[in-house]
C-alpha cells in the first residue's frame, strides 16, 4: 500500500466550537454535516452517501445512547446506516478509519464520517467523572485518579527524567492559543501570555488551569470516497496515504513508559510506512494536546525530534505558525477547544483547510504533506493519519 | 485452607485488600507476574498461577498532587496521587496521605495503608492508600 492513497476526502465540515448553550449534540453534528454537504454542491447527500461512521465517547453527558442512526436522520440522510465508534477522545479518528476500511474494501463508495460531544452543560465534577470514565475503573478510577491527574502524572516523569520545565509546556498553551486567536471557529479566540499560564490555578501538579483543554461543545465531518471517484466531486480533494493505530494498557501504571505512548509510536511508524514518508516530510500537523504535556511528548513520539527533547523542541520555536513544522495551527485541543468526541476529525478539518490553502490567516504557506495524531484516554488508544493535497 | 484454590481476580485481590494484604499472581509454567492478578496468564496463556504476597512498601515512581476531583473524592482535595512500585517491580497507583506536597520526591519510600471495609455500595471493594514509610 505504500504511497497510495487510500481514500480522497472530498469535503469537510466542522461546528463552531465552544460553550454552545443554545444546541445539543444531534444539532451541532448537522452544523457539521451541512457546511460538508455545502463545500461540495456535486454531491447529492441522499442520493450519494452511503453510511455513517461516528464517534462519541460518552453516553452520560446527554443521556444519550445508540447515536449513529439518530445522528443518520438529523443530518436528512434517514434510512443510511450507520455505526458509532469508541475508544475515548480518538473516536472520531476510529470512525474516520473505520470508514476507510469500509470504502477500500469496496463495501462502499462515498461515506460520511465524524463526531461530536456536548459536555459544557454538565457540572465540572461531572464532566471530570465522566471523561474519567475512559480510565481504568478497578486500580485508577476506584483509587481517586483524574484525567488531568494521569497527564499529570507523566509530566512529572518526563520533568524528572528529562529536566522539561513547566514554562515549557506554558509555551505550547501560548502557541496554541495564538493559533486559537485566528480560528473563528476556535472555544478560545484570544491569546495569552506565559506568565498568564504559569499564574493560572492548579488543577493537578504540574499542570495548571492553562495547560488543560477545555470543556467544550462541538462536532465534525469529512466525506471520504474512492480516490477515482473524488475528481466527480470536487476539484480539490486531499488523500489520505497513511492510517495508524495502535493500543496499549487501559492503565497508566502498567504501561512500560510513562514519558512516551506505546500506541503513539506504534501508529506512527504503521501510518509512516504505508505514506512511505518520514516524520521530516512533514509540512503541517495536528497533534493531541488535551493537556500540554501531551503535545510535547507528541513530538517526540512522532520523530520531529529525539526522546527528551520535545520541551526544547517547543522552546526553539519550530512548532509556532511560523515556524519550521507548524503544530496546531487551529488552536489544538487547547484553545480550539475538545469536545471529545469530535476531536479526531476536526483535526482532520484543519488538515483538509491547509492543503485546500482554506486556512485564511492561519494558512501554511507550501503545504502538501499533513498529519493528525488523535489519542484516546491517557494513551491505551492512538491514530495517526497522513493527508496529501491534490 | 490453600489460597491456590482460590481464584485469580480483581475480585480476590481486593478481598485480600481488606484482609491486610496485598497479592500479584504468577504464572507456575512462565514465571511471568500480574499485578493486578489475571486468571489465566496472558503471556503463555497456562492456567497454572499461584498467589504472591508482595511487602506493602516501595518506591514513588511518578506524583501528581490533584486539586479537581470527582464527587467521591472532592472532598479530599488538594491530594497527593502516585504510582508506586513494588518488589519485582510490580506497581499500583493510589492516594499519598500524611505528606506536604512539597515533600514529594521521585523515589520517596512509602508503605501501603489498608484504609477501610468494603464500600456499602457497588463495587464493594474496600480501599488503600499509601504514606511515607518510617
Amino acid at each position: 500500500m505504500k504511497g497510495r492513497s487510500l481514500v480522497a476526502v472530498i469535503s469537510a465540515g466542522l461546528s463552531r466550537f465552544g460553550k454552545r448553550e443554545e444546541f445539543t449534540g444531534r444539532e451541532l453534528f448537522l452544523e457539521a454535516a451541512y457546511e460538508a454537504f455545502s463545500r461540495c454542491p456535486d454531491l447529492d447527500p441522499r442520493r450519494d452517501v452511503n453510511a455513517l461512521f461516528v464517534g462519541m465517547m460518552g453516553e452520560s453527558f446527554e443521556h444519550q445512547g445508540h447515536v449513529a442512526p439518530m445522528l443518520s436522520d438529523w443530518i436528512g440522510l434517514l434510512s443510511a446506516p450507520a455505526i458509532r465508534a469508541e475508544v475515548a477522545c480518538a473516536s472520531s479518528a476510529a470512525a474516520l478509519r473505520l470508514g476507510i476500511f469500509s470504502v477500500l474494501s469496496g463495501f462502499y463508495d462515498v461515506v460520511l464520517v465524524g463526531g461530536l460531544e456536548k459536555m459544557t452543560k454538565r457540572s465540572t465534577p461531572e464532566n471530570t467523572e465522566f471523561l474519567g470514565m475512559a480510565a481504568d475503573f478497578p486500580f485508577e478510577q476506584w483509587t481517586g485518579v483524574t484525567f488531568p491527574g494521569l497527564y499529570a502524572l507523566m509530566a512529572t516523569a518526563h520533568m524528572h527524567r528529562y529536566g522539561t520545565t513547566e514554562e515549557q509546556m506554558g509555551m505550547v498553551a501560548v502557541k496554541n492559543h495564538h493559533n486559537g486567536a485566528l480560528n473563528p471557529k476556535a472555544h478560545f479566540q484570544k491569546e495569552v501570555t506565559l506568565d498568564a499560564v504559569l499564574d493560572s490555578r492548579m488543577i493537578a501538579y504540574p499542570l495548571k488551569l492553562y495547560d488543560c483543554s477545555p470543556i467544550s461543545d462541538g462536532a465534525s465531518c469529512a466525506i471520504i470516497t474512492r480516490p477515482e471517484l473524488a475528481r466527480k466531486y470536487t476539484d480539490s480533494p486531499v488523500y489520505i496515504i497513511g492510517s495508524g493505530q495502535g493500543s496499549d494498557s487501559l492503565a497508566l501504571f502498567q504501561r512500560d513508559s510513562l514519558t512516551s505512548l506505546k500506541a503513539a509510536r506504534i501508529a506512527a511508524r504503521e501510518a509512516y510506512e504505508m505514506a512511505g514518508i518520514k516524520p521530516k516530510d512533514v509540512d503541517v500537523a495536528e497533534v493531541h494536546d488535551c493537556f500540554t504535556i501531551a503535545e510535547i511528548i507528541a513530538y517526540e513520539d512522532l520523530g520531529f525530534c529525539n526522546p527528551g527533547e520535545g520541551g526544547r523542541f517547543i522552546e526553539d520555536g519550530i512548532p509556532m505558525l511560523d515556524g519550521e513544522l507548524p503544530i496546531n495551527t487551529s488552536g489544538g485541543l487547547k484553545s480550539k477547544g475538545h469536545p471529545v468526541g469530535a476531536t479526531g476529525v476536526a483535526q482532520i478539518y484543519e488538515i483538509y483547510l491547509q492543503l485546500t490553502g482554506q486556512a485564511g490567516k492561519r494558512q501554511v504557506e507550501k503545504c502538501k504533506i499533513g498529519l493528525t495524531h488523535n489519542v484516546g484516554g491517557s494513551g491505551a488508544t492512538c491514530l495517526i493519519h497522513i493527508l496529501k493535497g491534490g | 485452607m490453600d489460597e491456590n484454590s482460590l481464584p485469580f481476580t480483581i475480585e480476590q485481590f481486593y478481598k485480600f485488600i481488606s484482609e491486610g494484604r496485598v497479592a500479584a499472581t504468577q504464572c507456575m509454567e512462565c514465571g511471568a507476574k500480574f499485578l493486578p492478578p489475571r486468571p489465566i496468564c496472558t503471556k503463555c496463556y497456562s492456567k497454572k498461577l499461584r498467589w504472591i504476597y508482595l511487602e506493602p512498601k516501595g518506591k514513588l515512581v511518578t506524583y501528581t498532587v490533584i486539586y479537581v476531583a470527582p464527587p467521591r473524592f472532592q472532598h479530599l482535595t488538594p491530594y497527593a496521587y502516585g504510582i508506586i512500585e513494588f518488589e519485582r517491580g510490580l506497581r499500583l497507583p493510589g492516594i499519598i496521605r500524611m505528606v506536604d506536597s512539597e515533600d514529594l520526591k521521585v523515589g520517596m519510600e512509602l508503605e501501603m495503608v489498608f484504609d477501610s471495609s468494603p464500600s456499602n455500595e457497588w463495587p464493594m471493594w474496600p480501599t488503600y492508600y499509601f504514606k511515607p514509610a518510617k
